[in-house]
């Protein structure tokens, strides 16, 4: 490309106008990272994972509550493709409902670790002195929380308050929320407690150098309000390594949800979560060693596949990184 | 410096006093009491026991006699089991808890280390894409798919090592592996990265002209100085590994600090509770501290005011 330039300028001199085509960061992004293979992989298994979710009452062979106890601890067969649990419910198709209860996990905790962080990262930054201070401090506290101990105990706090809640109430609607969605509901509260310090940290540090730039002065220079500023300066510069970072960060909660499910306090039964799967199959593990590896290859391989796309992402967007 | 360090000591005080208040609240606040039981007790002999344990008293006073004692070291008593005090309690399991960090972080350690640098010294030869898949893989497998797989295939198909338990140097191996493995990937990754950085550095090409022999310029000057952002994750690592060391407790049934909590929160056992949640804190605090701290003391270009 430079080669080119060169040539025509020396060959039309002074009045070259030169003609290149249109590439802004996500396109030329979108180019870095089709190259990538891994990346691509990672894409694609995202993809087909997001098929099955949204198919997944066509795709799965049974409903992930259906069972009988004749079939209990049936072994992998012409039946059941990976076998049947100890209520005889097909394991395959609670690993394919179970696909929806992770890539949501991992899909609010991104959007909810993103948006809070990322404004109170760049409201903290940007306004610095007083507010930054104070915003600060906030921050730390939360640093020196013990994050799976509070989430714990905000998961049996929300289960046992809202659970006896009277219906009709604020408390006795949010109940029926979580109800709809299985106990998710709650899942994702306890994680946008948590999840977005990382985030605002990160934003905050970028939003102190941002204000600092020539055209935060120039746009202020020409009047243009803070909000103005922030929206349309100081955001759009800080909102790719924010991507980066939150995409790497959604295996993080998927597990998170997995391990509240292992340990009892996150989906209600019988909606299939796979940390729950893993905790119900390790129970019969001498017999049954199948029923927590098959879940537990399920949340290794999309949390690869988060990885790889993540890693990509990154190279794509700040290939200095690589 | 020196004042850079009190004030940050100072600093945690108030941090621990939040926590605690927040703890306290929140633990609090869940509905049902310690003394529940299925056949509910007789409501004098409640009575009597929340007396015993001023939970009669108003929340306030509860918190205020609570922090008083802990400042004299005496972190309560357990409800559950009542022979028992916190103090017991977490003398007992905690340094089951840090035995297993320990463990953790070693395997981290030898593991991961070695890994990033020969990717590093070999860096885009097979070699190095292997490790860097190896090193994707472990950052990706969760200990709760780690965990079942190891039983499954060295005790359960090799009978090599014990199902679960702890005690044993045999029974420590996987939940140790379980635990440190995606650590190792961790800090295979941020070798390999500070190791390519450093030797492009002037200083490596200045002791290669000079005649040093390969061997000492990786080992002298390049390792020495790569090592420095993985040092200073250390503390933190460790801060996580034995404060998320719960879900290997579970698999392993090992009698650690994080299955104890777990069980205090249902049991309405505020003090555990907030023993437990304090030592962790206090120790996510202090590794954070120690990471600056050695930061400014391995490189004497940062300053503190």
């Amino acid at each position: 490309m430079e080669v080119k330039l060169k040539e025509k300028k020396q060959i039309i001199g002074e009045t070259f106008i030169p003609e290149r085509p249109e590439v802004n960061l996500w396109k030329d992004a979108f180019r870095r990272m089709c190259k990538n293979k891994m990346a691509l992989l990672g894409a694609v298994i995202i993809t087909v994972l997001f098929i099955f979710a949204i198919f997944a009452p066509y795709i799965a062979p049974y409903h992930y509550a259906e069972g009988s106890l004749k079939d209990n601890f049936a072994q992998p067969g012409s039946k059941f493709l990976l076998g049947a649990d100890f209520m005889g419910r097909d394991l395959l198709s609670r690993i394919i409902y179970g696909i929806r209860i992770s890539l949501s996990v991992g899909i609010v905790g991104a959007v909810t670790a993103f948006v809070i962080g990322v404004f109170y990262g760049v409201i903290s930054g940007y306004y610095g002195g007083k507010i930054d201070n104070i915003m600060m401090r906030i921050v730390d506290v939360m640093y020196g929380f013990p994050t799976l101990l509070l989430i714990i105990l905000l998961m049996v706090l929300f289960k046992s308050t809202f659970s006896v809640a009277t219906p009709g109430t604020f408390a006795g609607y949010l109940n029926t929320i979580d109800r709809a969605f299985g106990g998710l509901f709650f899942i994702f509260i306890g994680i946008g407690v948590t999840s977005w310090i990382g985030m605002a940290r990160i934003a905050r540090g970028m939003a102190l150098s941002l204000r600092e730039k020539e055209f935060v002065e120039a746009a202020r220079a020409t009047g243009n309000s803070n909000l103005q500023i922030i929206f349309k300066h100081v955001l759009p510069n800080l909102i790719g390594p924010c991507i980066v970072r939150v995409t790497l960060a959604i295996p993080g909660y998927i597990t998170f949800e997995a391990f509240l499910s292992f340990i009892g306090l996150g989906v209600n039964p019988p909606t299939p979560s796979w940390g729950m799967l893993i905790s119900e199959g390790y129970k019969a593990m001498r017999s049954f060693p199948h029923l927590a590896i098959y879940p537990g290859l399920a949340l290794a391989i999309t949390m690869i596949a988060f990885n790889f796309m993540g890693d990509g992402l990154r190279d794509a967007l700040d290939p200095r990184m690589k | 410096m020196i004042n850079y360090i009190v004030r940050r000591v100072l600093w945690a005080i108030p941090v621990l006093l939040i926590i605690s208040l927040v703890t306290f609240g929140l633990g609090h606040a869940i509905p049902g009491g310690p003394f529940d039981r299925e056949k509910p007790l007789p409501v004098e002999i409640i009575a009597n026991l929340e007396a015993y344990y001023g939970l009669d008293d108003p929340l306030w006073k509860q918190y205020t006699d609570y922090l008083w004692n802990a400042l004299h070291g005496d972190f309560g008593p357990s409800y559950s089991s009542r022979s028992r005090t916190v103090n017991d309690i977490i003398s007992d399991h905690f340094p089951v808890s840090a035995q297993l960090g320990v463990l953790a972080l070693m395997v981290a350690m030898v593991v991961g280390i070695p890994l990033g640098m020969v990717s590093a010294l070999k860096q885009n030869s097979s070699l190095d894409y292997f490790c860097m898949f190896f090193a994707l893989l472990g950052v990706s497998v969760p200990a709760m798919t780690l965990g079942p797989l190891l039983v499954w295939f060295f005790a359960l198909k090799l009978h090599i090592l014990p199902v679960a338990r702890w005690g044993t140097w045999q029974q420590a191996i996987m939940p140790a592996f379980a635990l440190g493995i995606g650590s190792a990937a961790l800090l295979a990754r941020l070798t390999r990265a500070s190791m390519l950085q450093v030797i492009r550095e002037d200083y490596i090409r200045t002791a290669r002209s000079k005649g040093v022999s390969e061997k000492n310029v990786t080992v002298h000057h390049a390792l020495k100085n790569a090592l420095i952002p993985v040092v200073t994750v250390i503390g933190p690592m460790f801060a996580a590994l034995v404060t998320g060391s719960l879900i290997v407790e579970q698999i392993f049934a090992i009698p650690g600090c994080g299955k104890y909590f777990v069980t205090s929160i249902t049991n309405r056992d505020y003090p555990v509770v907030l023993g437990i949640m304090l030592l962790y804190a206090v120790l996510i605090i202090a590794a954070n501290l120690l990471v600056d701290i050695t930061y400014a003391w391995i490189d004497p270009r940062i300053k503190y005011t």
